[in-house]
């Protein structure tokens, strides 16, 4: 008979947090931070821009996780690729897009990535290789999977960073994904975003085996345990995967990450206390601790920090502006893309 | 006796063979598991193997002869001891056929009859509370929880967040971890599971978030849910019910707003039901976790928070499979379900104003559907007007218009008009959505289309 999980006792030994820490030079410093800090501001104005009316549908916002992205995305090449779920606002952000095309589709509008048909969680660019925005918990698994065959395929050395939630980790497709990739030893990195949540089941009530990084062991996939909240250790630990994945096929890092908001903008958030959430901002955050470094080391200093942020705010303001005097998509858009005309 | 070798049927769809090659020649003794001889199918080349002992008789079809028809006899083997005159009364013979007889067709039963009040009248005199359409079928499982000890839900969120669109509101409170059940995020497991369950003689009320994710899970509802009863020669029965929200919500782009009516109607051995009203969902859903078939209830997102009347009747259920009429009128009959029962019913007020009188058809049960009373409102109105939220394609409209033709051919007085979603992924954009679905503009417009009134 099912009956709810409950708290249970570990039998595998559990992986440690990898201690290895990328050497920031100044400039990699200064960076990590600002596009971190791109990644926070621009999703403040869309959780506002969502309170205003102007966003509908689901909103998903990435606080708290912006290390994670920001350091994978530090160790890519040209061509490598990316794909996600739905809190894909960073994803985008990090591998470079054009604030103002990502807000306009939060807001349905014609300047939007998708022309306004999408929303946010279905955004892509051929361009910068993000192949979405997928609203289907799981399903971008298997596609990652698929676009690693592809460069296979085409001998073009390029990687796929497929991410997902520790919540997605648990669907069946995931592990089709993982037996194919090792067996044809394709060049995929699969970054499980363990925020601890899937919605409002923490991980302890719906995986049996909680040390994500392990997931690969029956396929001989191996995985690597990271903080991400520490921007060095995501950068470090992915550069070295993203190597792996290139010259051997598969290969897992678990980002232990934590999400500030809620799941969505409609969720209250009461499956935790407000005491964890504050512990984790006031101990972990992932801007912050560059911040303390950048001061410390001399970097630069509170005004310079204070600029900087000043810049983003514009950039992310003029963003929301755009998203919202943009028009809408022209009416006859409701007919077109649905297939290609021959 | 004398054995008779028969030409092998060597794969399901093969009728005749070349038969190329002996391996063995009159006269020759063998024994189980020789191979006598090759023949090619249409697909490969395969070796005939005896499964007899003794010795080759004669040979009667000789290698290289095309087209040899299956059961046909090839040689004879002649037992121990008999000699050539066993085979005297034996002559190449036609082929037997290897199709079965033409099986005699017989008519479809009837819908077999469930133990729910055949009767969806509700009796002179009944109060009604308001409650919200959320509230109706979070009424409906907890009865029937209380009941039924067999029962337990199961879905993603439904127990500690008490329903991602909360739903499922205080049942874990009340029954229980055992049997209010928070799931993975593995669609396709535990409708398997739940299938599993049911088999087991259980009750399981699976929940999906939103019947997009059930795509992942579709396998399992009607391979494993639909088809099972019948593959086992009716032994296996499949007590479940897969509910969630169908349909559009707002704004959620096109992954997350299909309506899959058309497909779960498609399907034989499932039952799908399709409630518009906090009545009908209370009754209905009811029914729903009493049947002992596989339910497909599709709920609508939209509709959850609508106030509307209740009947406080103890232990209110609703016949599965009978349609409603929400409004009676005499001009044209508008058939919907679900959130399409709104749109006609706001456009028979609006057709009312302009003199047309809109009888509207409230299906309830897309499968099995209630033709008598799509039929009679059609004989009495001579037009129809099909309202969904589906694509237009193969769609309920297309069923709907077969019924008709069918039922009511010669009391139309206009071709059926049909109000469906645009032909196209639902746009995210406000404008596009609006324009992507029906409305009530849209049904009166096909209404007076039908009525030649424009
Ligand atoms: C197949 C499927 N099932 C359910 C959902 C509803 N849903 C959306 S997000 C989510 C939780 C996912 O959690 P996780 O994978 O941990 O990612 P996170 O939201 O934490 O980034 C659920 C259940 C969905 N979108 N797709
Ligand atoms: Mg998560």
């Amino acid at each position: 008979m099912a009956a709810r999980a409950a708290p249970r006792k570990k039998t595998t030994k559990k992986s440690k947090v990898s201690g290895k820490i990328a050497n920031f030079s100044e400039s990699e410093e200064m960076k990590a931070y600002y596009d971190m800090l791109l990644i926070r501001r621009f999703e403040e104005k869309a959780g506002q821009l969502y309170g205003m009316g102007q966003i509908g549908g689901f909103c998903h916002l990435y606080i708290g996780q912006e290390a994670v992205v920001t350091g994978i995305n530090m160790a890519l090449t040209e061509g490598d690729q990316s794909i996600t779920a739905y809190r894909d606002h960073a994803h985008m952000l990090a591998v470079g897009l054009d604030p103002k095309g990502i807000m306009a589709e939060l807001t349905g509008r014609e300047g939007g990535l998708s022309k306004g048909k999408g929303g946010s969680m279905h955004m892509f660019s051929r361009e910068k290789h993000f192949y979405g925005g997928h609203g289907i918990v799981g399903a971008q698994v298997s596609i990652g999977t698929g676009l690693a065959f592809s460069n296979k395929f085409n001998g073009n050395g390029s990687v796929c960073i497929t991410y997902m939630g520790d919540g997605a980790s648990n669907q069946g497709q995931v592990y089709e994904s993982f037996n194919m990739a090792k067996l044809w030893n394709l060049p995929i990195v699969y970054i499980i975003e363990n925020n601890q949540y899937a919605m409002g089941t923490a991980i302890a009530r719906a995986s049996s085996q909680t040390d994500f990084s392990q997931r690969g062991v029956s396929f001989n996939i191996p995985g690597q345990k990271i903080d991400g909240m520490d921007v060095r250790a995501v950068y470090a630990a992915a550069e070295e995967a993203v190597k792996y994945a290139r010259e051997n096929g598969p290969i897992i890092l678990e980002m232990m990450t934590y999400r500030y908001r809620g799941h969505s903008m409609s969720d209250p958030a009461k499956y935790r206390s407000k005491d964890e959430v504050q512990r984790m901002r006031a101990e972990h955050d992932p801007i912050d601790q560059v911040k303390m470094r950048i001061l410390e080391g001399g970097l630069a200093t509170e005004d310079d920090l204070k600029d900087m942020d000043k810049k983003i705010r514009a950039i992310v303001t003029e963003s929301a502006d755009y998203a919202v005097n943009c028009p809408e998509p022209d009416a006859s858009e409701l007919w077109t893309d649905v297939l290609i005309e021959s | 006796m004398a054995i008779e070798i028969l030409m092998p049927a060597l794969s399901p769809t093969m009728e005749e063979g070349k038969l190329s090659t002996w391996l063995v020649k009159e006269g020759d003794t063998i024994v189980s598991g020789d191979v006598l001889c090759e023949i090619e199918t249409d697909k490969a080349t395969m070796e005939v193997e005896s499964i007899d002992e003794g010795v080759i008789g004669k040979i009667l079809i000789e290698a290289g002869t095309e087209g040899v028809l299956v059961n046909s006899v090839i040689a004879i083997l002649l037992m121990d001891g008999e000699d050539a005159s066993a085979m005297d009364d034996i002559k190449p013979q036609a082929a037997a056929p290897v199709a079965a007889a033409e099986p005699e067709a017989a008519d479809a039963p009837a819908a077999p009859v469930i133990e729910v009040p055949q009767s969806d009248e509700i009796p002179e005199g009944t109060t009604f509370k308001q409650q919200t359409v959320r509230e109706a079928l979070r009424d409906a499982m907890a009865e029937e929880m209380r009941n039924e000890e067999n029962i337990f839900i199961m879905g993603e969120e439904v127990a500690e967040y008490q329903g991602a669109y909360k739903v499922t509101q205080g049942l874990l409170e009340e029954f229980g971890a055992k049997r209010v059940i928070d799931t993975p995020i593995t669609e396709h497991g535990f409708a398997g599971l739940g299938v599993g369950a049911a088999f087991g003689g259980l009750k399981p009320v699976i929940e999906f978030m939103t019947f997009n994710f059930a795509m992942q899970a579709i396998d399992h509802i009607i391979n494993s849910a639909a088809k099972t009863l019948y593959m086992s020669g009716g032994q296996m029965g499949c007590p479940i019910v897969f509910r969630g929200p169908n349909g559009a919500a707002s704004r959620v782009g096109a992954q997350h707003s299909q309506d899959y009516t058309a497909w779960y109607a498609n399907i034989p051995g499932l039952k799908v039901v399709s409630p518009y009203s906090a009545e009908d969902a209370k009754g209905l859903l009811k029914a729903a976790m009493r049947d002992p078939n596989p339910v497909v209830f599709l709920e609508n997102e939209l509709l959850y928070g609508v106030t509307m009347d209740v009947p406080e009747i103890e232990d209110f259920v609703l016949p599965i499979g009978k349609a409603k009429i929400e409004r009676a009128g005499t001009d044209v009959t508008i058939v919907s379900h679900s959130m399409g029962v709104k749109l006609a019913l706001d456009a028979a007020e609006i057709l009312a104003e302009q003199g047309i009188s809109a009888e509207v058809v409230n299906l309830r049960t897309i499968r099995p559907l209630d033709t008598e009373t799509i039929v009679e409102s059609v004989k009495k109105t001579g037009r129809m007007v099909t309202v969904e939220e589906g694509w237009v394609r193969c769609g309920l409209g297309a069923e709907l218009t077969a019924v008709v033709m069918d039922g009511a051919f010669d009391y139309l007085d206009a071709p059926v008009a049909r109000v469906t979603s645009k032909d196209v992924p639902l746009p995210y954009a406000a404008n596009l959505e609006k324009l992507a679905l029906p409305n009530a503009n849209d049904v009166v417009a096909a209404a007076r289309k039908t009525c030649y009134a424009d």
